[in-house]
C-alpha cells in the first residue's frame, strides 16, 4: 500500500514540477535575436534633476521609453555599481566620482559621432582635466556649494565659512551636509588651504574645528539642507546652489551666497556604465539632452547652470542672469573643483567625520 | 497530524522551497559578507579574502566600542520604556471587555500597515519647530498668556517675553522617542500573549488570600508573565540596536549609532570588509543575547505548562 501511495505522488508532484518550470521559463527575459535594441532605456540619475517633460518628449521624439530610477548621492551610486551593474544604461556621476569609474573601470567610452549636439556646449565644457578628451563622460549641469540663508534672521550676508565651521553666533540655527569629503573640504577652504589638500595633519584641524563647533550645529543634513532652510529649523545651511533656489522660489525671504574664502565647484555627468543593455538607446537620450530646447527645458526647470551654450542662450532673462546660478568670474575664481584622492584618503575623512560624530 | 516520517517524499517535497529560499537568499550572501569581514581592499572595487583579522582589530578600536555602547544604551533604553509603556498597556487589552479586544489589538497593530520610512517622517512632522507638538504648545501658551493679560498681570511677562518652542527634533530625545514609537507594538504583542495565557483565577487567589494589588501585580502577575517580558525584551531590543534610518532622519550631529557607521562604510568610506567585520560584531552580540535567552529560559519550560 505504501508502494503505491509513493507512485501516485511521485506522478503528480512530477507534473507539478514540470508546470512549474513552464511558468518559471514564460517569465525569463525575453532576449531578441536582431542587433535592434528594445524600445527602453533605464536612467539612473539625482532626485529632482530633470526637466518636466523632457522623458515624455524624448518619448514623443524616439519612441524609446525611459525608466527613471534615483538615487540621493554618489556614493549610493558608487555602491549600486560596485559590484557589476544591475542594468542600467545611463547615470549622472559628478566630477570626481566619474574619475574614480574611469580609474575602476566602470565606463564605456562615448561614441561622439552619434552625439552631434556635443556642439552646442560651450567652449570650456568641451574638455575637462578628470575625463581628458571627454571620452567617457559628458556635461549635465555644474553648479557650487554655497550657504543658503534667511535674510531675515540675520543681521548681514554670511559671506563666510565662519558662520558655519567657526562661530557659535548663531548657535542651534546651523546645517551643514551630511557628505565627510564635502564637510573636510569646506572646512580646508575656510582655513585657507586647497580644498583637495589630503594631509592628515590638515584634516585632523578641521576635525577639531569641527567637534569644537559641534554643540552650535543642528543638524548634518544628507540633501535635505534647504527643506531644514524653509521650514524654519535653520537660518543658515551648506548647500547646492539647485537646491536653495529651488526653495527660494517658494520664499523670497531666502538667498543664496558663495563665501569669500572660496567653495566647491562641481560639474555632473552623463555616463554609460559597462554592462548597460541599451547603449545605443543611452546614446539617444544624451543626444536629445544636449539639445538646445530640451536643455533649455531642463534648464529652467530644475535652475542650475547649464554648460550647454545654445541652451543658455535661448533661456530666459530671470534665469540667465541670476547669480545663484551663473556666479560672476571673480567668484569662479574662488572655487575649485574636487578631485578624486584616492581610497586612503576616503578612509580618512569618513573616520575624522565619525569621531566628529561620536565626539 | 502523523509524523512526518510515514511520507519522506512529502515533507521533502514541503520543506525544498523555503529550504532552498533560505539557502540562496539568506545564507549564501551572509556567508559572503563574512568572507568579506577577512578581506582586504584591492583597489577601488576589489576585495582579496586574505582570512586577515585587521578588520575586527580595527572594529575594536575605542572609537567603534564607543559607538557600540552608545547603541547598546539607546537600545536599552528603548527596551525599558517601551517595557514601562507596553506593560500597562497589555495588562489593559488583557483586562478590556471581549468584545473590545481585536479592535485595541488593531489599534496597536495600524501602525505596521505603514512604512517606517513613512512614519519617522510622520514624526518630522509633529516633533519640529513648527510642527505640531510646539504648535499645540504656543497655542495653549497664548491662550495662558492672554489669561493673564485679562486679569492684568500682563506686563509682568510671566510667562516670558515669547513662546519658546522646545528642541524636540535632531536632538537624541528624538532618536528615542523614534524608536520606542517604532517599536512599542512589538513589545505589547508578546507581553498580551503571555498575558492571555496567565490563568486568572491566580489574581483572584493572591487577593483573597489578603496580598495587596501592587504585592499581587508583583509576585503573581510578573513572574507568570516574564516569558512574555523576555520574548518582548528581546524583539525590542535586537531591531533597536539596528536601527539606523531613525537615528539618520531624527538624530542630530551626537545620535550617531552603529548600523549608521556600518552604512557609511558600505557607502562614503567604500571599505565593504571594515563594514562586514562591524555587522558581525553586532550578529555575535545578537547571538550572544539569543544564547542568554536560551539558556534562562530552559528551566522554565516546566512554568509554562502549568
Amino acid at each position: 500500500m505504501k508502494k503505491r501511495h509513493m507512485t501516485a505522488l511521485s506522478r503528480r508532484s512530477f507534473l507539478a514540477g514540470m508546470g512549474a518550470v513552464a511558468a518559471g521559463i514564460t517569465f525569463m527575459p525575453r532576449r531578441g535575436f536582431g542587433q535592434e535594441e528594445e524600445k527602453l532605456v533605464n536612467f539612473y540619475n539625482w532626485d529632482t534633476y530633470i526637466g518636466e517633460t523632457t522623458l515624455g518628449d524624448f518619448q514623443a521624439a524616439t519612441g524609446i521609453e525611459v525608466k527613471m530610477d534615483l538615487f540621493a548621492d554618489n556614493d549610493e551610486l558608487f555602491a549600486k555599481l560596485r559590484e557589476g551593474n544591475p542594468g542600467y544604461d545611463l547615470i549622472v556621476p559628478t566630477n570626481d566620482y566619474v574619475e574614480r569609474m574611469i580609474v575602476a573601470d566602470m565606463l564605456v567610452p562615448l561614441d561622439h559621432s552619434a552625439i552631434p549636439n556635443i556642439e552646442n556646449l560651450g567652449e570650456a565644457f568641451r574638455d575637462a582635466e578628470f575625463d581628458p578628451g571627454r571620452k567617457y563622460s559628458l556635461p549635465y549641469m555644474w553648479g557650487t556649494i554655497g550657504i543658503g540663508y534667511r535674510k531675515s534672521a540675520l543681521d548681514e550676508v554670511p559671506d563666510s565659512w565662519k558662520w558655519l565651521y567657526d562661530s557659535d553666533k548663531y548657535s542651534g540655527r546651523i546645517a551643514l551636509l551630511s557628505d565627510a569629503g564635502t564637510i573636510i573640504q569646506m572646512g580646508l577652504k575656510y582655513l585657507g588651504q586647497p580644498l583637495n589638500a589630503t594631509d592628515p595633519e590638515l584634516i585632523k584641524q578641521v576635525e577639531e574645528m569641527l567637534i569644537r563647533q559641534k554643540p552650535h550645529i543642528k543638524s548634518f543634513a544628507e540633501d535635505n539642507g534647504q527643506d531644514l532652510l524653509l521650514s524654519g529649523e535653520v537660518d543658515l545651511t551648506m548647500e547646492w546652489n539647485g537646491d536653495i533656489l529651488q526653495v527660494m522660489e517658494e520664499d523670497d525671504d531666502l538667498d543664496y551666497v558663495v563665501p569669500k574664502e572660496g567653495g566647491l565647484i562641481w560639474q555632473d555627468c552623463l555616463c554609460i556604465p559597462k554592462g548597460a543593455p541599451h547603449p545605443q538607446n543611452a546614446h539617444a537620450l544624451i543626444n536629445f539632452i544636449l539639445d538646445a530646447e530640451a536643455g533649455r527645458d531642463i534648464a529652467e526647470f530644475i535652475y542650475y547652470a547649464t554648460p550647454n551654450a545654445a541652451a543658455r542662450a535661448l533661456a530666459e532673462d530671470a534665469y540667465k542672469s541670476n547669480p545663484a546660478i551663473f556666479p560672476p568670474d571673480e567668484t569662479i575664481a574662488m572655487l575649485e573643483a574636487s578631485i578624486y584622492k584616492g581610497e586612503d584618503y576616503q578612509r580618512l575623512v569618513d573616520e575624522a567625520i565619525t569621531r566628529v560624530r561620536a565626539a | 497530524m502523523d509524523s512526518w516520517r510515514k511520507f519522506p517524499l512529502v515533507f521533502w517535497l514541503f520543506s525544498l522551497p523555503p529550504t532552498l529560499w533560505l539557502l540562496l537568499f539568506f545564507l549564501v550572501p551572509l556567508g559572503l559578507i563574512w568572507l568579506f569581514s577577512f578581506g582586504e581592499k584591492q583597489g577601488i572595487v576589489g576585495i582579496d579574502i586574505t582570512w586577515t583579522l585587521a578588520n575586527y582589530a580595527r572594529a575594536l578600536d575605542p572609537l567603534y566600542l564607543q559607538i557600540f555602547v552608545k547603541s547598546f544604551w539607546f537600545a536599552g533604553l528603548t527596551t525599558l520604556i517601551c517595557l514601562l509603556v507596553g506593560f500597562p498597556v497589555a495588562l489593559a487589552i488583557t483586562f478590556a471587555p471581549a468584545r473590545w479586544r481585536p479592535v485595541l489589538l488593531l489599534l496597536v497593530i495600524l501602525p505596521f500597515w505603514t512604512n517606517l520610512l513613512i512614519r519617522t517622517y510622520a514624526l518630522i512632522a509633529v516633533l519640529r519647530t513648527r510642527g505640531f507638538l510646539n504648535d499645540g504648545l504656543e497655542w495653549t501658551w497664548e491662550g495662558a498668556n492672554a489669561l493673564l493679560t485679562l486679569v492684568g498681570l500682563g506686563d509682568l511677562n510671566l510667562l516670558g517675553e515669547r513662546f519658546q518652542p522646545f528642541e524636540l527634533l535632531y536632538n537624541n530625545f528624538a532618536v528615542v522617542f523614534g524608536l520606542v514609537y517604532v517599536h512599542l507594538p512589538f513589545m505589547v504583542l508578546p507581553l498580551y500573549a503571555a498575558l492571555d495565557r496567565m490563568d486568572k483565577s491566580y489574581l483572584e487567589a493572591s487577593l483573597d488570600l489578603g496580598a495587596s494589588q501592587l504585592r499581587t501585580f508583583l509576585s503573581v502577575v510578573a513572574p507568570l508573565a516574564m516569558a512574555g517580558i523576555v520574548s518582548g525584551c528581546i524583539i525590542t531590543f535586537i531591531p533597536a540596536l539596528g536601527s539606523f534610518l531613525t537615528p539618520d532622519l531624527l538624530g542630530g550631529p551626537d545620535s550617531q549609532m552603529i548600523a549608521n557607521v556600518i552604512e557609511s562604510q558600505f557607502k562614503s568610506a567604500n571599505d565593504w570588509p571594515f563594514g562586514a567585520a562591524l555587522s558581525f560584531l553586532l550578529m555575535y552580540v545578537t547571538f550572544f543575547v539569543l544564547a542568554l535567552r536560551a539558556f534562562m529560559t530552559r528551566g522554565r519550560a516546566g512554568l509554562d505548562a502549568a
